[in-house]
This record gives C-alpha cells, sequence and structure tokens, in this order.
C-alpha cells in the first residue's frame, strides 16, 4: 500500500461503494479508502488525515471501534463523520463522543457533499470540552484517566474506569447491560451482560460503602448512575 | 483493545507516580512469585515483555532453556493499596512465554487461560465463587505449636476481638483493590475466619486468590501476627477448606439451570456434576496438595469424605445450595474437597476438564446421598455405590499418575514434573519419625 498524502480524509467501511468514491472525487477531495479488514491503517502515524468518513451501514460494530479508535489518538481528535441507515439510527444513542456529524444512506451526493465541507471547515482545534467531569465528590479527569473520591485517588482498571466515565457522563439515566456492553465494551466482547454485573460489582467495592449507591440497580431493567432524584 | 488498556496503564502510573510495578506470576506449586521494575521500564515490558531466568522456579524450565519471557497482562494492573504513600507501588499479573513468543507449557495461569478459551469455544462461560478459610497465629518460637489469637466459634461475635478487627481491615483493602466479598465470619475454630469472594470468571478469581492470600498475610504482618493456609494446623478442630461454587453460563443464561427439572439442574449441570465425581479422586493431589491436606479429609468435621452429592447434605464431596427466591442465575454446584493451599489456576483448570468431560460423553448422574454419611459403615457405602476420596498424599498421587485426563489438561511438562515433586514430598514425610510415633510406641514395644 502506498502512504497517502498528508492531508488526506480517510474513508473506512466494509467495502467501498462507487456511490461514495464518486462522490468523493467528483467534490475534488483527496482521500484514502480502508476497507475493516485491512489492518496496514495502524501503520499510517496520526496526523495524516483531515477528517474520517465511516461507513456504519455494512458492520457496525467494526465501524464503532474504527471510530473508537480514532478518539483514542493522543492528538486532537480526528473529525468524524459516520454513514448510518434509517434503521439504524439507534446506533447513534449515547455514541456522541465517537462522531461529530452523521448523513444518512442512501445519501443524496449534494448532501454528503456540504457535510463534508463543513466537517473540514470546522476541523482545526477541536473546541475543548471539559476535562473533569464531576459528580457529587467523585472526579474523572478524561485527560489523566484519573479518578479520585473526596480528592482520594480511585485506582481503578481500565475498563472499570471506562464503564464509570460512560456512566458519569450520563447520569440520572437507566442503561440495561446489553446497551452497556455494546457502548462500553464494544461488541467484540464474548462475556455477555455478566461481565457488566461484575464490573459494577468491583466499581462499588472500589468507591466504597458511603459512595456505592452512586451505581443503582434497577431491579430487571440494568443500571443508573447518580442519586435517586427523590432523595436529595 | 490491548493497545487502549497499555495507553491507560502507563498513563496512570504515571499520573500517579507508580515507582515499582511488580510483575506477578505463579510457580507450578501455586506460590506467587514477583519481581519488580522501575516505572521507566513499564512501557517496554508491556510491549516486549520482561526476560527472566526460570530455572529456580518450582516447576519452569529445565536448565537448557531457562529464559522465559514475562508479559504483563494490562487488564490486572492495579495499585496496590500499602507500603509508602508517596512511593506508590502496582502490581501486575504476567504471562509467561517462550523466548519466541509461544506460550510457556510451564505456566500455571496459561493452562487454565487455556482451558477457559476452550469452553469459551464452545460458547461457556466459566464462573467461580471460593470460599476461603485461614487461621491467626501469633508468630510462635521454633519448635512451638501455633497459638491462635482467640478462642471463638462459628459466627461469634467477641467484643474486642483482634481477628475481628483483622478481618474488618483485610476486607476493606480487599476491596479497595477490585476483589468484592460476599460474606466474612468467624469459623467454627479457634482463630479461624472465612471470606466468601463474590463469583467472576475463572480466571480473574484465580488471580484473586493470588492476590487473597497476599493481601490477608501482608494485613496480618503489619499487626505483627501471621495468617495461614495450612489445611489442618490444629488437631481436633475444623481445618480450612476453600469450597468452590462453580458455574457455566451460555451468554446471559445458567447453562446450569432447569426450571422443569425437580432439582432445577439442566442436563448439562448433571452430567458436569457426574464428571467431577467420576474424576474427583484423579484432581485431588492437585486440589489438596500437600501431606496436611489429607489430614483435614477425615470425617467429623464438615469435610468432604465420599464421593457423592446432594442438596443439602454437609457431609458430600458435591453440594447444590438452594438459590435464594429461586433465582436462575444463582443456580451453582459447590466443590467443597479444595483447600486454600492448592494453586487455584491448576485446581480451576481441572474442576472444568473434568466437569466438562462428563458434559461431552454424557455421563450419568448418580443418586442424590442425603443421608449423613458419615454415621454409615463401609458396608452400607459399599451397597449405595458411593466410594472414597484419596486418604492420604501418597494415594492421591497413585490415582493422578494414572489418569489421562490430568495428564491431558495440565500438559506433560507440570504433570511429570509435579508427581515428581509431590512424590519427594511424600518420601520426607515417609521417612519422618513422628512424636505420635515416640509417644505411642516406644514405651510399650
Amino acid at each position: 500500500m502506498t502512504q497517502p498524502e498528508s492531508g488526506t480524509l480517510l474513508v473506512v467501511g466494509d467495502q467501498i461503494s462507487t456511490e461514495l468514491a464518486r462522490t468523493l472525487d467528483l467534490s475534488g477531495r483527496t482521500w484514502h479508502g480502508i476497507c475493516f479488514e485491512d489492518q496496514s491503517r495502524s501503520t499510517i502515524p496520526d496526523g495524516y488525515w483531515v477528517g474520517a468518513i465511516i461507513d456504519l451501514s455494512a458492520d457496525p460494530e467494526a465501524g464503532w471501534s474504527v471510530a473508537r479508535n480514532l478518539r483514542r489518538t493522543d492528538r486532537d481528535p480526528i473529525r468524524t463523520l459516520v454513514l448510518v441507515s434509517g434503521a439504524q439510527l439507534s446506533e447513534l444513542e449515547h455514541r456522541d463522543e465517537l462522531f461529530d456529524d452523521f448523513c444518512l444512506t442512501p445519501f443524496h451526493p449534494t448532501e454528503l457533499e456540504a457535510r463534508v465541507a463543513h466537517l473540514l471547515a470546522s476541523a482545526g482545534p477541536v473546541a475543548t470540552k471539559s476535562e473533569v467531569v464531576m459528580y457529587e465528590n467523585l472526579a474523572l479527569n478524561l485527560e489523566t484517566y484519573q479518578a479520585s473520591v473526596s480528592e482520594q485517588p480511585l485506582d481503578l482498571t481500565y475498563m472499570e474506569y471506562e464503564l464509570l466515565k460512560f456512566l458519569v457522563q450520563n447520569p440520572g439515566k437507566v442503561f440495561s447491560r446489553e446497551m452497556l456492553l455494546s457502548r462500553v465494551w464494544g461488541y467484540d466482547y464474548y462475556g455477555g451482560a455478566r461481565t457488566v454485573d461484575v464490573h459494577v460489582r468491583r466499581l462499588r467495592a472500589k468507591l466504597g460503602e458511603e459512595h456505592a449507591d452512586l451505581l443503582q440497580t434497577v431491579r430487571s431493567v440494568g443500571y443508573r448512575f447518580g442519586r435517586s432524584r427523590w432523595k436529595p | 483493545m490491548r493497545e487502549q488498556q497499555c495507553d491507560y496503564v502507563l498513563k496512570t502510573a504515571s499520573e500517579r507516580g507508580v515507582r515499582m510495578v511488580r510483575l506477578w506470576f505463579t510457580d507450578v506449586l501455586g506460590n506467587l512469585k514477583s519481581f519488580a521494575i522501575s516505572q521507566n521500564e513499564l512501557e517496554n515490558a508491556l510491549n516486549d515483555g520482561m526476560t527472566f531466568d526460570g530455572s529456580s522456579i518450582d516447576g519452569f524450565s529445565r536448565v537448557q532453556e531457562s529464559d522465559v519471557l514475562a508479559i504483563p497482562d494490562p487488564d490486572t494492573f492495579q495499585i496496590l493499596p500499602f507500603g509508602d504513600k508517596d512511593a506508590a507501588e502496582a502490581r501486575v499479573f504476567c504471562d509467561i512465554h517462550h523466548l519466541n513468543g509461544s506460550a510457556f507449557t510451564g505456566d500455571p495461569r496459561q493452562v487454565l487461560r487455556r482451558h477457559v478459551e476452550a469452553a469459551r469455544s464452545e460458547g461457556l462461560t466459566f464462573y467461580i465463587a471460593p470460599d476461603i478459610e485461614f487461621f491467626y497465629f501469633t508468630p510462635p518460637q521454633p519448635g512451638e505449636r501455633p497459638t491462635p489469637l482467640d478462642f471463638g466459634g462459628y459466627f461469634d461475635l467477641t467484643t474486642r476481638d483482634v481477628t475481628g478487627d483483622l478481618r474488618k481491615q483485610t476486607i476493606r483493602t480487599l476491596e479497595q483493590i477490585g476483589i468484592p466479598v460476599e460474606y466474612s465470619f468467624h469459623e467454627d475454630s479457634p482463630s479461624q475466619q472465612e471470606i466468601d469472594l463474590r463469583h467472576d470468571d475463572a480466571l480473574t478469581i484465580a488471580d484473586s486468590v493470588m492476590t487473597f492470600r497476599h493481601v490477608v498475610r501482608e494485613v496480618a504482618a503489619a499487626h505483627g501476627v501471621y495468617a495461614t493456609f495450612m489445611p489442618k494446623p490444629l488437631e481436633g478442630v475444623q481445618g480450612s477448606g476453600m469450597h468452590t461454587h462453580l458455574s457455566l453460563f451460555t451468554g446471559d443464561e445458567n447453562a446450569f439451570y432447569d426450571e422443569a427439572d425437580e432439582y432445577n439442574l439442566s442436563p448439562l449441570a448433571k452430567s458436569f456434576m457426574a464428571g467431577l465425581l467420576q474424576h474427583a479422586a484423579e484432581i485431588t493431589a492437585i486440589t489438596n496438595p500437600t501431606v496436611n491436606s489429607y489430614k483435614r479429609l477425615v470425617p467429623g468435621f464438615e469435610a468432604p469424605v465420599h464421593l457423592s452429592w446432594a442438596r443439602n447434605n454437609r457431609s458430600g464431596l458435591i453440594r447444590v445450595p438452594i438459590p435464594k427466591r429461586g433465582n436462575p442465575l444463582a443456580t451453582r454446584l459447590e466443590y467443597r474437597s479444595p483447600d486454600p493451599s492448592c494453586n487455584p489456576y491448576l485446581a480451576f483448570s481441572l474442576m472444568l476438564a473434568a466437569g466438562l468431560k462428563g458434559v461431552r460423553e454424557g455421563y450419568e448422574l448418580p443418586v442424590e446421598a442425603d443421608a449423613n454419611l458419615f454415621e454409615l459403615d463401609d458396608r452400607a457405602l459399599g451397597k449405595l455405590g458411593i466410594g472414597q476420596l484419596p486418604q492420604s498424599l501418597s494415594e492421591a498421587l497413585h490415582v493422578m499418575e494414572r489418569s489421562e485426563l490430568v495428564h491431558e489438561a495440565l500438559g506433560e511438562h507440570i504433570f511429570e514434573w509435579y508427581v515428581r515433586n509431590k512424590r519427594r514430598e511424600w518420601m520426607d514425610y515417609k521417612t519422618h519419625v513422628s512424636q505420635f510415633e515416640i509417644d505411642r510406641y516406644l514405651g510399650k514395644l
């Protein structure tokens, strides 16, 4: 594979449709297509891409895993547009942090062109979101991966941290265990929803008696983060 | 995933000012081994592993291929809550590899990993919850008998009780490092404690048992006492076991549960249990690894002696606990012979292998033995077709040596080394002339 030029638009999908290729070519974009199976993309250093289009319609799992990887580079996150079919809109729920814009497939070429132009125009330093998420005296620093409760460090493993981060960013909402599994672990995880239960229990243990009830079990539904609104 | 985990570990180590990272692994006998690296070395260790000379680790390399590679499992990176606050220390469990990258056959953690992955390829996840018993003693002078710290009994709540405080602090430490505790209480014998861990997948629990034994000893040492997992430290009272609760899940469904069955047990649970019963004697040298282990497996002390199962009979080898509120997720088997001195990686591997052999070959489950078996004599038991667990380490080794199941499940390297090592232990014991013999025979004969 030849190395793409710096400033190229990254296009990832199960396969790159001719429709998509034609639209990008006609609008004069320099772009580089990679299929999910092609592992060689990991050899391309950060900083090559001005933006990314991820086509989720054929294989959402693989697509989200690419999106997650793009977001986890040390540099500024790459502006990302995802393509989804109308039936897949629920895929976008609670994944706001993984993409900047989306477009429905089949897309209208003019619309996609306009969205890509907008995506790239707003590239550059992304408006920095607050790096520290707080809930009562629980704090998560998203930049340094550090969590603390009453200013005492909370020493979490990676998946415990990822689960707590997701929940703290969505306080008060009830999530089913399946939802948490797909949002936090991604689809490639084998353990089933029991995995979520054991991680919740480890988190509760680490939070200690005083704060364990921040992670509430919602009977026969799943979990909710935060104090019940009926008990201030 | 691994890349992101490593990134997380490196950032955490630097943010928390970790000075030393302890690389943990387990030898074939079940001893926790550790070597430390500085934070600067961590990235290198995560990427390429750390080479060390395995020749002096029990059951590891033969001399001509002594160098092995420890590759940290970033998912187990954990800052330890003891030691100097300003110079934090962390531990990470390692898998041991040959220098060419292939899995090292002498590494117990990789043996369990192999079994867990084989089960997973059939869609099964293996969950375990161990109940671990141990004793606290004041440090004895050489040649002295161990002295208990208290004379409490089962569930006793003693006032100003030292062991209660130790237990409380141990639990707090365990929870801080992500090992949730379900129950804890004073056990039957003086100074004996029990701490029950919540279920998790088998590999995590094996790591947790190793961490648990370390934490219990650390907390005890910090208070000038010591903790022991020796199976039978005091004669005439109960010894320490590690009752092990087992279940298999297919995704979110408990594969052991069947609503229609009178015991709520699925056919898979029954043939799994039949497999465990059938092969129990063969795996006993691993689940009960010392000369002393067999002084616990005697009648009259709530330790199993017979190869039987029942729902509410604690004299049998396997108990089927009745789940609270009939919760299908809680249906499980409790395997009662193991003791806490065993190597948990190897013990869990063999429980899984024995059970799954029963499943694959469709073993028939014997009838429930609900009588108190301790009250029956050998003839009555023979009539019921109920055999016994091995009565000594020697007997257990004799059965293990002939077991294809154990040979295959442990692999040639560990199997051969283990039998050789334990035979030597038995010979050392056999040639020892004990106080019992002096007291009993010297004057009379």
